[in-house]
């Protein structure tokens, strides 16, 4: 494509195209409406002449018969620029005048337009157009009065030329700026085309340029940098996450291939083997899990679930996840209290809502033994409504997680103890803050005092 | 064949959802021929009504592994491997359990398996998927699904799963007597009394006995039971169902001289009278 060819392919171009037709279009109208009037205009003021000049020479014929009306008329008619005059017999002949006409025109009284030559200088060939008025005079005599068309014409001539330069200049000037105008729009494209060209050849971290002149194009340019900054945040992630992935699947796969190594090496009875693939099964449905919970997660973020919501209690999925959970939390020794205030409406999905509380009283449970003297082990189911948002808190009493921890453990496959000593994958935390900013609320981790309390804050549908 | 769900199987809408299981859950069979001999192992093979059943699944592998284990288990299964066989074979003969998984060639498995109910046909279905998220468990129930299992599943998860499905083996659906040795539960004034001494219970744990005991005779696993009491289909991660399983034995069990409920190693729990 040739650059001419790619200006004029701009819609810039196009856009500016379609304005000069339109107005070219109309400014021909306006002065073809203008010219048109003052034609008129000037045809009125003719008759009106014309019809004065008759008047006063039908007068003229009254008072001094044809005598005096030839005298008129012959002086008149010798005066420069003056109108066209005839007087003839019935049969026609000339008597004084300085025009020839047809003589079919005056055979027919009235108004009629003629072309004619000035009697005075025979040598002059110039054939003029000219509006003329017979009249039949008592005895027979005619009298022609008329004007030429000159002043008409000429008038034509002063409009029509500008009119012609007029419309050239205002294409020249249309075309230019539309070719102006595409050259800037594809200056501009042409600079976030090859940043985006250089952004899918890999670097993430390229941005559009910004003018700073806050018009639609920085305002393109801002949008699509934000989104590039979201792509950038969730590339990381999905990298950050696969080399968890790496490290956290293979750690149980290293694990099971080591078991069923040693067991073939070392069994020496049924029992053994039986054992061996027990422990087998057991680090695989670990894996299952972890595979699984990982899953939901992504499915979350990305808002696949969205479409199985529905309407349900909140108050009724923190009393029954508490009632699930009690005799665990009893089993440990920990206070277990679930305070709901029924009934809390919630749309969303119950299932997920059920299981990401779920995740936060096992991790109460599992972490909630107090290690500070003095204070009593509790977990505290908590689910209210407060400023628009439904509330389900999970609080314990145990060591809580660092200020600086509490933004990192929210990832996936973030534990705090590095021994990982205790079962889980690292996953409920991220499940939970999934689940929340699925339904467009949070997972606010805060101070117990000592402890944590963990919210899943939802914001109640509008209606 | 044709005869309406009875109204107590229906009133469990979300049945099953597997996204794991606990770690003592496994199939205890994989050794194999001594399968037979341990009765410990799978007491539900003991004495049981036989059923049919049939096994739509392309992964030939897969389908004869759980060909196997079914015949095991002491039931009989046909295998098609397509939507097209699996529909044919479903119409022409008398099955008491379709398993039916969802990726097949030909034609889908919900296709499948709404084209049967749209014949009339309501023979239970279990849905395989290796899809086991929460919106595919309630896509597969809609299309007229009984049950969802997820891919990869512990084979005492789907024995326990078909045989609760199937008609001739799920004894007192309808029944508002629940009756197991001398263990009785009134469903209509939701008491429940053991040699004729009333059992005061929590309603959730009614609600668990309830549940063991209209599946009396058979192995009810942790999911079933997280499903069918507290209608939750994720993972719970923890022993929580253990927990509540050893409370209501406690209340039920503890000072009488028969154990009725017991634990399936490697399965579940099952409640049933020992002389039976």
């Amino acid at each position: 494509m040739t650059a001419l060819g790619k200006l004029v392919r701009t819609t810039a171009f196009k856009i500016v195209a379609v304005y000069l037709i339109i107005f070219a279009l109309f400014a021909a109208g306006i002065i073809a409406y203008l010219a048109r009037h003052t034609q008129q205009l000037v045809v009125s003021q003719i008759t009106e002449t014309v019809d004065a000049e008759m008047r006063s020479l039908q007068e003229e014929f009254t008072v001094g018969g044809i005598n005096r009306l030839v005298d008129v008329v012959e002086t008149r008619a010798q005066q420069p620029g003056s109108n066209l005059y005839l007087v003839t017999t019935f049969a026609g002949a000339a008597i004084v005048g300085n025009v020839e006409v047809p003589n079919e025109t005056l055979g027919r009284p009235g108004w009629s337009e003629i072309s004619y030559r000035r009697a005075e200088d025979p040598d002059d060939r110039h054939v003029s157009r000219a509006l003329v008025r017979v009249t039949v005079l008592p005895g027979g005599f005619r009298l022609l009065v008329g004007r030429d068309f000159e002043e008409r014409d000429r008038l034509r001539q002063i409009l029509a030329q500008p009119a012609r330069w007029a419309v050239a200049f205002l294409v020249i000037l249309g075309v230019g700026g539309g070719l102006f105008i595409a050259r800037r729009v594809l200056k501009r494209i042409d600079a976030m085309t090859e940043t985006s060209d250089r952004i899918m050849a890999g670097d993430l971290s390229g941005r559009l340029p910004v003018a700073g002149s806050g018009d639609e194009f920085d305002r393109l340019a801002n949008s699509l940098n934000a989104m590039l900054e979201r792509i950038e945040g969730l590339m990381t992630g999905v990298k950050q996450v696969s080399d968890n992935i790496a490290h956290d699947l293979k750690t149980p796969l290293t694990r099971l291939r080591n078991q069923a190594e040693e067991a073939l090496r070392a069994s020496k009875s049924e029992a053994d083997y039986r054992a061996a693939l027990e422990a087998t099964i057991d680090e695989s449905d670990a894996l299952i899990r972890t595979f699984d919970a990982l899953l939901m997660i992504s499915r979350a973020e990305a808002g696949e679930v969205r479409t199985h919501m529905a309407d349900f209690d909140a108050a009724d999925v923190a009393n029954s996840v508490g009632e699930l959970y009690e005799p665990l939390a009893e089993e440990k020794g920990l206070k277990f209290v679930v305070e709901t205030d029924p009934p809390l409406p919630c749309h969303g999905n119950r299932e997920l809502i059920g299981q990401a509380l779920a995740n936060l009283v096992d991790n109460a449970i599992k972490h909630g033994e107090p290690v500070t003297p003095g204070i009593e082990g509790e977990v505290r189911v908590n689910s209210r409504l407060q400023g628009g948002r439904i509330l389900l808190t999970v609080a314990d009493r145990g060591p809580g997680i660092p200020d600086g921890d509490r933004k990192r453990v929210l990832e996936r496959f973030v534990r705090l103890e590095t021994s990982r000593s205790r079962p889980g994958a690292g996953l409920g935390l991220s499940l939970a803050a999934a689940v929340a900013h699925l339904h467009g609320g949070d997972l606010l981790l805060e101070d117990n005092n000592p402890g944590l309390r963990a919210t899943l804050a939802i914001p109640v549908p509008s209606r | 064949m044709a005869a309406p769900s009875p109204p107590a199987v229906a009133s469990f809408p979300g049945r099953v959802v597997l996204t794991g299981h606990p770690p003592d859950l496994y199939p205890d069979f994989m050794g194999g021929p001594n399968l037979r001999n341990s009765a410990s192992a799978n007491p539900s093979s003991a004495g049981r009504t036989q059923m049919r059943l049939l096994i739509v699944e392309d992964d030939l592998e897969a389908a004869e592994y759980l060909r196997k284990a079914l015949r095991e288990a002491g039931h009989v299964a046909e295998l098609a491997r397509d939507g097209e066989e699996g529909l044919q074979a479903a119409v022409d003969g008398e099955f008491d359990v379709l398993v039916v998984d969802r990726m097949l060639p030909k034609r889908e498995g919900l296709s499948l398996i709404s084209e049967l109910r749209a014949r009339g046909d309501t023979t239970p279905v279990l849905i395989l998927s290796a899809l086991g998220q929460v919106d595919d468990r309630v896509t597969g129930l809609r299309a007229g699904g009984d049950d969802y299992l997820t891919k990869p599943y512990a084979f005492s998860e789907l024995l326990a799963r078909v045989e609760a499905l199937s008609r001739r083996t799920a004894p007192q659906a309808a029944d508002t007597l629940y009756r197991v040795g001398d263990l009785e539960l009134d469903r209509l004034s939701h008491r429940v009394t053991r040699a004729g001494k009333e059992i005061p219970l929590q309603p959730r744990e009614f609600r668990l006995l309830e549940y063991l005991m209209r599946h009396a005779g058979q192995v009810v696993t942790r999911t079933m039971l997280l499903e069918n009491v507290w209608d939750y289909h994720f993972d719970p991660q923890t022993n929580v169902i253990d927990v509540h399983v050893s409370r209501l034995r406690s209340k039920i069990d503890k000072g009488f001289e028969r154990t009725l409920l017991h634990t399936v190693r490697g399965a579940g729990y099952m409640i049933r009278d020992g002389a039976r």
